[in-house]
């Protein structure tokens, strides 16, 4: 029987606030245990929560560049359940009204064409701390550093149908978080923390199959996989007769598979009702309005002017605008080179996603920390496009600048002396020489093998060590020869 | 003998340099040992460090403040710095705050010495002070009676004269009700108008802090200190504070007249004890003597109040209460096996029966099946009591009416029958599910015990309310009298 698959994502987004959601502790990432949980966070007696602005503008943020409804009011709820890492024996989240919901996002399959996926909901809630079991002998230990950290979870409909759907939804998200400002998106770190609800069902089928939600997939690759096993292993258990429990479920990345963590007979009853500590959250349009003024220029908008402001392809500008870091080192190459922006734009894309990125890769380095500046590679753009390098010594430039030999391609070229001759003079004592010392391949093309005059300008090349302007080699050797 | 003299005497006095504030401690601090074996309305004692305080204040270092030296006591719910803050539970009985409330804050910064912790009904739940984890607290007019509760250690102190003022919080009728019982003058405000950082929560959207004194003078010295916005309590509300002594001082003899006060007539209906009828009937007769319009109103709701408040406390102390799991602070059982059995056993043993009752009451209402029968429903029946005063406040400018149905009963007389304990409220929970300021004034006595006359006024007008019943004590003595061996 052919199967289809049904996918929707839960995406825990931590929103990159200096302070956390309901209490002034900072919330930055790594400190020493517990040196960053207030009184609040580690729900002394008598203490109460106080909303952090800055969180409801970003949710605000967040719910119009996913084209959502902003909702004018939205109500924090108290989740209950016991565990020692949640001080108060609830978590602050909101339940029946989430400031944002009925939103959507939309992506490009593999095969090139386009789907929109549907988010349910966004809402806002404090994170939990950590329990660590490793560093103690028999015993847990809490570290309420993260307690208090803003989240976004962000639930999308039941839209997916592939894995690779669902990473290129969840990767999607990861860029528009990041070019939002509101995330750093660091999954190792835990910034970006994707949840997979997975079913399967028989083609044609409208009913859902019972899912399951599989938690700890920290890298797309990861998510990839879990959903391939998890798709897998579904299909095996009704094809051998047997049925899906509903439950959660925890990938291994080190096995590569899902394991069942609890089912829903041990789900917990959390009793939620609004919180009494915390007025309800009212947004009006004047905010909303502000907020939207402060929308940067979205993936999808910079995309497609990239493709007519620098005459790219599509692929290409989807590429580079994929990140607003990189989108922006291009923007500033491209005015680095000067001059018009459709010319230069091809160029730069290709050093960018080419050289580029393949040294970035092999250091290990994102674009933020390239040792080329957009100024340095704009430079040296602008030297192969006026013929003061030849684009193989274009690569040379760009190592050395990698390395950092040089402050400037002009400055590397001056002091290694890889400027381009284009003067014929020079040109022609090359080419004579050449000539003079290949008799027998001078001979071979005058009998009609043409292909030798590649050999010859090679030799020309190697002599001038390569500096010499390649055209104009070509088109003097091919008169001499015709001599 | 130095406690005669109201608050302001007393500040006027130690500004003046007249009394020192050593010597003020030092006579509270020896009727606090002479007393309170007896009555029980201290759990924690503050000796050394009040007369520190004192000594500081005498050397001038608050000189300035509206208080300065003046003596009060802390109910052991509001968090105080360095100081055990038990909220009369053996779950924080180890448990020693790190930060002061802001009322304890505020209190301190206007100057006063703080003598104590008091006692009080374990997280504020209870009608009679006898569900603390350190013993019952003794009525000192008839040491076999309750204090009423919860803040029943307050208001005992301050009825013996262990302290001129002190600190109290109500919730369904906790500062009210055992000011009603001791014969001293109580106001709870306007739910907002008092910060609940570092209040232990038992009911967050019906707590508010209050306070007791001899006198409404004395009370409105007090609230003074206490009230106003705090950024730390976000349902605490930003509104300017009015200067409610000299409120006190410009409306002269007759604030009273021509004053519309509402009785209504639900209050006065069957339940409410005919000797305490005659003490309230003479009460407003007072108030009619002076000039009030005296008019009969109804708050045809009243009846769904008890139901209504046993739904949504519980619900929310059942919340509130979850961070008492033995992980962080306070009680942990010995040798806990696991996890399951830690939280079993510190909560089973940590939390006295009341305190369990209505944890298991709120998880029941709130779980999934129950919640919109009874929470939703409950929310619905509140805004009907709400309205029902916003109606009648269209009608009249303060309500008058019986604090409970009968004075003070006797200790164990009702410890386990918990639904005639719940009824002891069923005049002071509409308020609370309200939000509305009220006071209890003392009104007179029956059979020695004294009775309280409850004034209500619309949202944020205390000032309204310590008009009137300063007003009516300019006129009667009953908030003056002492009790007997206490004077």
């Amino acid at each position: 029987m052919a199967w289809e698959t049904v996918i929707g994502l839960e995406v825990h987004i931590q929103l990159a606030t200096q302070s956390k959601i309901f209490s002034t502790a900072p919330t930055a990432y790594g400190a020493e245990p517990n040196t960053q949980a207030s009184a609040v966070d580690i729900a002394l007696p008598g203490v109460l929560p106080v909303i952090n602005g800055q969180v409801i503008r970003m949710a605000t943020l967040f719910g119009l560049a996913i084209d959502a409804d902003i909702a004018p009011k939205s109500v924090f709820a108290r989740k209950h359940y016991f565990y020692p890492d949640l001080p108060k024996g609830y978590q602050i989240s909101q339940f029946e009204l989430p400031i944002v919901a009925d939103g959507h996002l939309d992506i490009v399959l593999p095969d090139g064409t386009e789907k929109r996926v549907g988010i349910t909901r966004a809402h806002l809630e404090e994170d939990a701390g950590k329990s660590l079991h490793e560093a103690f002998d028999r015993d847990t230990g809490i570290d309420l550093n993260r307690a208090g950290t803003p989240l976004v979870e962000c639930v999308s409909e039941p839209d997916m149908r592939s894995a690779a759907e669902a990473v290129a939804y969840a990767r999607k998200l990861h860029a528009l978080v990041q070019y939002l400002g509101i995330c750093d998106g660091n999954m190792q770190e835990g910034s970006f923390r994707v949840d997979a609800n997975v079913s399967v069902r028989p083609g044609g089928s409208t009913e859902f199959g019972t899912r399951t939600e599989t938690k700890n997939v920290n890298s797309f690759r990861f998510l990839e996989k879990a959903i391939e096993f998890e798709v897998e292993r579904q299909i095996d258990v009704l094809e051998s007769g047997g049925t899906i429990v509903q439950e959660t479920r925890l990938y291994d990345p080190d096995a590569d598979e899902t394991r069942s963590m609890r089912s829903k007979e041990e789900a917990h009853d959390y009793r939620y009702f609004p919180d009494p500590d915390l007025l309800p959250v009212v947004i009006d349009e004047e905010f909303v309005a502000a907020a939207r003024a402060d929308l940067p220029e979205l993936p999808d908008a910079k995309r497609e002017r990239f493709m007519a402001e620098y005459a790219l392809g599509r692929e290409d500008a989807a590429a580079l605008t994929n990140s607003r870091a990189l989108a922006n080192y291009f923007e500033a190459t491209v005015a680095a080179v000067g001059g018009d922006a459709a010319t230069h734009g091809k160029p730069a894309a290709n050093w960018i996603m080419g050289d580029l990125s393949g040294a970035l890769n092999r250091e290990g380095l994102t674009i933020a920390q390239s040792p080329v500046s957009a100024e340095q590679l704009g430079g040296l753009i602008a030297r192969v496009a006026d013929n003061t390098i030849s684009g193989k010594i274009g690569k040379d430039v760009f190592e050395a600048l990698f390395k950092g030999e040089g402050e400037s391609a002009d400055a590397i070229i001056e002091a290694k002396g890889l400027k381009q001759i284009t003067d014929s003079g020079e040109i022609e004592g090359f080419v004579d020489q050449v000539i003079a010392d290949n008799p027998d391949q001078v001979e071979q093309y005058r009998e009609g093998k043409t292909k030798v005059i590649g050999f010859l300008v090679g030799q020309v090349m190697k002599a001038s060590k390569g500096k010499a302007n390649p055209k104009e080699v070509n088109q003097m050797m091919a008169a001499k020869l015709a001599e | 003998m130095s406690d005669e003299r109201s608050i302001r005497q007393l500040a006027g006095d130690l500004a003046a340099k007249k009394l020192s504030a050593v010597e003020l401690t030092d006579h509270f601090l020896k009727r606090i040992a002479a007393h309170d074996e007896r009555l029980n309305t201290l759990i924690s004692h503050s000796e050394s460090t009040a007369r520190e305080r004192a000594a500081a204040i005498d050397a001038g270092t608050d000189a300035g403040t509206p208080l300065a030296g003046v003596p009060i006591a802390h109910k052991d719910i509001f968090c105080t710095r360095g100081v055990r803050t038990s909220c009369g539970s053996r779950m924080l009985d180890n448990f020693v705050a790190p930060y002061d409330a802001t009322v304890v804050e505020r209190l301190a910064a206007a100057g006063t010495v703080s003598l104590g912790k008091t006692n009080m009904d374990e997280f504020a739940m209870g009608s009679s002070n006898e569900t603390s984890f350190y013993g019952a607290v003794r009525n000192p007019w008839h040491t076999d009676y309750v204090p009423g509760g919860s803040s029943g250690g307050s208001a005992a102190a301050v009825a013996a004269g262990l302290v001129p003022a002190a600190t109290g919080s109500d919730t369904g009728g906790s500062i009210r009700q055992p000011a009603a019982f001791c014969g001293v003058t109580g106001i709870k405000p306007t739910y907002g108008r008092v910060s609940r950082y570092g209040m232990i929560a038992f009911a967050s959207s019906l707590d508010q802090g209050g306070c007791f004194a001899r006198s409404a003078e004395d009370c409105a010295a007090v609230l003074q200190a206490m009230a106003g916005f705090d950024e730390r309590d976000s349902t605490s509300v930003e509104r300017a504070v009015p200067d409610y002594s000299a409120a006190l001082d410009a409306q002269g003899d007759d604030f009273l007249k021509g004053m519309k006060v509402g009785l209504p007539k639900e209050y006065f209906a069957e339940g409410l004890d005919d000797a305490s009828r005659q003490v309230i009937n003479a009460a407003i007769a007072e108030f009619e003597a002076r000039g009030a319009e005296i008019v009969e109103i109804t708050l045809p709701h009243t009846d769904l109040a008890v139901s209504t408040y046993y739904v949504l406390a519980p619900a929310e102390a059942s919340s509130n209460l979850a961070r008492f799991d033995g992980v962080r602070y306070g009680y942990r059982c010995d040798n806990p096996v696991d996890l399951e059995d830690l939280y079993t056993r510190s909560r089973g043993e940590g939390f006295g029966r009341e305190v369990q009752r209505r944890i298991m009451v709120g998880a029941y209402v709130l779980s999934a099946g129950y919640y919109d029968a009874y929470y939703l429903k409950a929310q619905k029946t509140r805004r009907l009591i709400a309205r029902d005063f916003s109606d009648a406040f269209d009608k009249v400018d303060l309500i008058a009416a019986p604090v409970t149905q009968a004075p003070a009963f006797k200790l164990g007389e009702k410890l386990d029958d918990p639904v005639s304990m719940y009824l002891n409220d069923v005049y002071t929970l509409p308020a609370s599910l309200a939000g509305l300021p009220g006071m209890s004034v003392p009104a007179g006595f029956v059979d020695g015990l004294p009775v309280g006359l409850q004034l209500l006024a619309p949202w944020f007008e205390e000032s309204r309310l310590l008009g009137a019943a300063h007003a009516y004590q300019q006129s009667t003595d009953w908030h003056s009298k002492r009790p007997a061996g206490f004077e």
